[in-house]
């Protein structure tokens, strides 16, 4: 074994002072985009609004894309239709945020978690099925912690009707019924 | 069906590596970085700008500097400048994608010295904090209006890898320790603890249970270069060229919340393209020493899984036998890896890298493992958890 | 090795595709593009897909992560590059002929559309600390930048960008794909927008999508009957400082096309290239990339083009689809927005007013403030 380690003397000017000078430009603000739906997400969207939550399935595989997408990514060809799956289904993983998007602590937690959702007559396992990512709420952070959370029920909570602009925050959470 | 042609013509070897400091934040501008290393990359090979022929560069997310198209802004400091240079980008997992890229500009006859560059300043996007700039990352209809925070998803990850494979948080910050503690040997690295303990991790700031604040790999600032040479030149440059064997990567669907999250497949997928590449057909046996991405402590175990380093639920078995220790029978993350060194996002896949490349040639001195090592393993992550890449080198 | 198109398939090029997300533009594009190489099938038949794109074009940070699906590349070999689409055609070139790879698919995609700030994403492309404290109102002035010193140095006027304006309005009226193409529209009656530059001299944007499938000569018979050859492609970056940069003469599209000539042995490419399909999202760019690509001598483009050389029909004809004048910019699907018109003409699905079909050059430029250019040379 030589005696050197390499990298032999890494450069780089280190900041000691707290507050340095920088140069500020602001980005966020400044590119704005109007993402445009699409043929799937779109009819989702519009379907969040009248409380329901739209697939699309895949009649060769048997899929069910929950987001939609108007293709099969297994099959590469076009979807054969929609359908409405339940606004139900049951916790596949859940978390506890202390912290918001911008890693400032939140005052209380949340829980957020992927939800399998249920499909009438149909059965999938853990390596594909339709699933959304959302808030949990009625959930204790102890329940979270202990995993005792996983598999357990969900049930979304729509906002009121008025209040929906087809978004998915249409739903409030996905709220754990009580056996 | 990936790499139904494993008769390519030329071999590729790895002939110098360069790393700058790994800092939470550096004076220097992402062009600056991307010369300190670059330059030291070249000085190793005992190479000047002139001998390269072609340059590949890596960054993750433009968002971070806020500078659009910012491979052709880093192209100068990259030595990029009237020379065919491209930017590859997988997410978090280009920094192996980078050398990944550079093997087949020499392989495929068109270059023969090249330069693979990755850089990154995450400091530059401080306010709020690099983490804000992750909300772009998101599904922009379907996810970014939950006001997501990135850690997030990978809490999830590791809770679902938990919860199947039945493991304890004391047994995940066991990986936290070790690299943190291996990075003391690390002239670049930004966070030696050389007495941090399991009971510290598991104390720190939580943030998304179960991840908490030494789970995670920190912000960094830094780059990192490798030189590639085509076999010929790699035997005029050294006596001690380390060769590229194989080659791999996968993209999984982008649709995560479809899939099962307590294994990567992805990697093992990436792996298998690797392996097949360079004759391995059991890597527990035949690879001597790894680098999986390690951002976060769970990742480390969760990618020895995919790689085959250990079966399906074992890595934490392995980890608390301290097999993957330096000294131990398969040494993982010996440099420190991204939490002990930092994590400037595609300069540490690289940085990953250049450890197998001097542990291979014996020249990483304070952190040489104990055993003997002929072939090692670098791999990265990153994307939606969807993305895995490989890279196999040998003596 | 000689790598080959197998297939080439588009969706769009419309100044708005409101009905399709950019994925679904994907899906499309991908399907006609697999369909035309024999139905291939990418779950089985493709080795690696490499997707072009940028992130602020997409307004989604790492937004490889939504390249598999769409083109059949899920749990397969995908990666992006941050370039331009002739780009990923050169990397595919290069994968191919390793060896390792038989089948690569190139993509591309853009939705200027969904761009809310359009000129301020253009302009986060430039040095944070040297330009962008600047504020240049419009981004387009850097390239009227370049316009004054081209035209200045080699006596170029604004006739002779009329000549140019004209033609790309006239050769895309035969183009269906050619949505701005309007013959007879009138130069110098459109507004200034930064002087030299009139609004008739600057392209606009379009949705589009373009994938291409590549193959090496070992397999391609297996999907199409009738390769186009790719037999060169290089691309050279000039440097990142603008100021530094020569404002006057596009180097890096010089050192691309030498780069590329010189692997598909091409010694004289004025007299051995058949047509041309070149970067000319401002009228001046035509005419300093067909001397870049040694199809005029340096200075001479303007009085050539006068003369009609570069006319469908002509010698050596220039932009027969229209080029970026005539089918708006596509952002980083440009490049194969050209080659996949090229490709076309070769193999006669295009009826177009050229004698020579058997040799063509195709190049690629990124636009201000950028200074990477690529060069396909293809051959039936």
């Amino acid at each position: 074994m030589s005696g050197v380690t390499k990298p032999l003397n890494p450069r780089g000017t280190k900041y000691e002072r707290a507050d340095f000078p920088v140069f500020e430009f602001p980005v966020v603000g400044k590119a704005r985009y109007n993402y445009t739906t699409g043929e799937a997400l779109g009819r989702f969207l519009a379907g969040l609004k009248e409380g329901k939550i739209l697939g699309t399935y895949c009649s060769k595989c048997g899929r069910v894309f929950v987001p939609p997408r108007m293709y099969c990514s297994y099959c590469f060809r076009e979807v054969d239709g929609w359908l409405e799956v339940r606004d139900e289904g049951v916790v596949v993983t859940a978390v506890m945020s202390y912290i918001s998007a911008t890693r400032a602590r939140l005052e209380r937690p949340v829980a957020v978690g992927v939800i399998k959702l249920d499909v009438p007559g149909r059965q999938f396992d853990d390596h594909f099925f339709p699933g959304l990512m959302h808030y949990i709420c009625g959930a204790a952070e102890e329940d979270v912690k202990s995993m005792r959370i996983f598999g357990a029920k969900v049930k979304a909570r729509w906002k009121p009707p008025e209040q929906r602009t087809g978004s998915i925050t249409d739903i409030e959470c996905f709220e754990v019924v009580r056996p | 069906m990936t790499s139904r042609n494993l008769n390519f013509k030329h071999r590729v070897a790895v002939v110098g590596a360069g790393l700058t400091l790994f800092r939470s934040r550096l004076q220097e501008t992402p062009q600056e970085l991307a010369w300190l290393a670059a330059r030291q990359a070249l000085d190793e090979a005992g190479l000047t700008l002139k001998d390269i022929d072609c340059v590949v560069i890596g960054s993750a997310p433009d968002t971070f500097d806020g500078v659009h198209m910012k491979g052709e802004y880093l192209a100068e400091g990259a030595g990029g400048i009237h020379k065919p240079t491209v930017r590859v980008f997988v997410g978090g997992a280009t920094g192996v994608f980078v050398p990944i890229a550079a093997w087949w500009h020499v392989a495929s006859g068109l270059c023969k010295r090249v330069l693979a560059v990755a850089e990154e300043k995450m400091s530059h996007a401080a306010k709020p904090h690099p983490q804000y700039v992750f909300r772009y990352i998101w599904d922009p209809i379907v996810e970014k209006p939950l006001n997501p925070n990135l850690i997030w998803i990978f809490a999830m990850e590791m809770h679902r890898y938990m919860y199947k494979c039945n493991v304890k948080k004391e047994d995940i910050a066991l990986v936290s320790v070790k690299n943190k503690r291996n990075a003391c040997g690390h002239p670049s690295a930004q966070l030696c603890m050389p007495n941090i303990t399991v009971d510290d991790v598991l104390k720190s700031e939580v943030l998304v249970w179960p991840v908490q604040l030494y789970d995670i790999s920190p912000t960094s600032d830094g780059a990192a270069a490798v030189v590639l040479a085509s076999e010929e030149e790699a035997r005029r440059i050294t006596d001690t060229p380390v060769w590229i064997k194989g080659i791999g990567w996968t993209l999984d669907t982008t649709h995560w919340t479809n899939r099962d999250l307590a294994f990567p497949e992805y990697v093992r997928r990436a792996a298998e393209m690797a392996y097949r590449m360079a004759g391995i057909d059991n890597p527990r046996k035949q690879i001597d020493v790894a680098e999986p991405y390690d951002p976060f402590d769970y990742k480390e175990l969760h990618h020895m899984e995919g790689l085959g380093l250990a079966r399906k639920c074992e890595a934490p078995v392995l980890t608390r036998e301290g097999v993957t220790q330096r000294d131990g029978d398969l040494p993982i993350n010996p440099s420190g890896g991204l939490l002990g060194v930092g994590n400037p996002i595609a300069a540490a896949g690289l940085m990953k890298v250049a450890e197998i490349f001097w542990q291979l040639r014996g020249e990483a001195g304070a952190r040489q493992v104990k055993k003997p090592v002929y072939t090692g393993l670098a791999q990265a992550w990153g994307d939606l958890m969807q993305a895995g890449t490989v890279i196999v080198m040998g003596i | 090795m000689r790598v080959g198109i197998a297939g080439v398939g588009w969706f769009g090029f419309q100044p708005e595709v409101v009905d399709y997300s950019f994925r679904e533009m994907m899906f499309k594009a991908a399907q006609r593009a697999y369909e035309d190489a024999g139905g291939l099938d990418p779950r089985k038949d493709v080795d690696a897909f490499v997707s072009c794109q940028e992130d602020f074009w997409e307004g989604i940070a790492i937004s490889d992560e939504f390249a598999p699906d769409p083109v059949g590349g899920a749990m397969k070999s995908v990666y992006t590059v941050a370039g331009d689409g002739l780009q990923c055609v050169g990397q595919a070139y290069m994968m191919i002929k390793s060896g390792l790879f038989d089948v690569v698919v190139v993509e591309s995609h853009a939705k200027p559309s969904d761009i809310i700030t359009l000129n301020d994403v253009m302009l986060f492309a430039t040095d944070p600390i040297s330009i962008r404290p600047l504020d240049i109102g419009n981004a387009h002035a850097l390239a009227a930048l370049e316009a004054r010193a081209y035209m200045h140095k080699y006596g170029v006027t604004e006739e002779h960008l009329e000549a140019v304006v004209e033609k790309a309005h006239r050769a895309g009226a035969k183009n269906p794909r050619a949505v701005y193409a309007s013959p007879g529209r009138s130069r110098s009656s459109s507004p200034v927008v930064a002087d030299p530059l009139r609004d008739a001299d600057i392209a606009k944007f379009v949705d589009a999508a373009v994938v291409v499938v590549l193959a090496s000569d070992r397999v391609i018979r297996d999907y199409t009957d009738a390769p186009v050859w790719v037999d060169g492609a290089w691309w050279s970056t000039e440097i990142s400082s603008l100021e530094l940069h020569d404002w006057s003469f596009p180097v890096h599209a010089r050192e691309a096309a030498d780069g590329a000539y010189a692997q598909a042995k091409i010694t004289d490419p004025a007299k051995e290239v058949g047509f041309a399909e070149v970067d000319n999202r401002y009228s001046f760019k035509e005419l300093q990339h067909v001397e870049a690509l040694r199809l005029a001598p340096v200075g001479a483009a303007k009085d050539l083009m006068a003369d009609g050389a570069f006319c469908p029909g002509g010698r050596l004809p220039v932009n027969l689809s229209g080029g970026a004048l005539a089918e708006g910019v596509p952002f980083e699907v440009h490049g194969l927005a050209r080659l996949s018109y090229a490709v076309a003409v070769m193999r006669g699905d295009i009826k177009a007013q050229v004698d020579r079909r058997e040799v063509a050059v195709i190049h690629s430029w990124r636009g201000v403030p950028t200074t990477t250019s690529v060069v396909v040379v293809l051959r039936t």
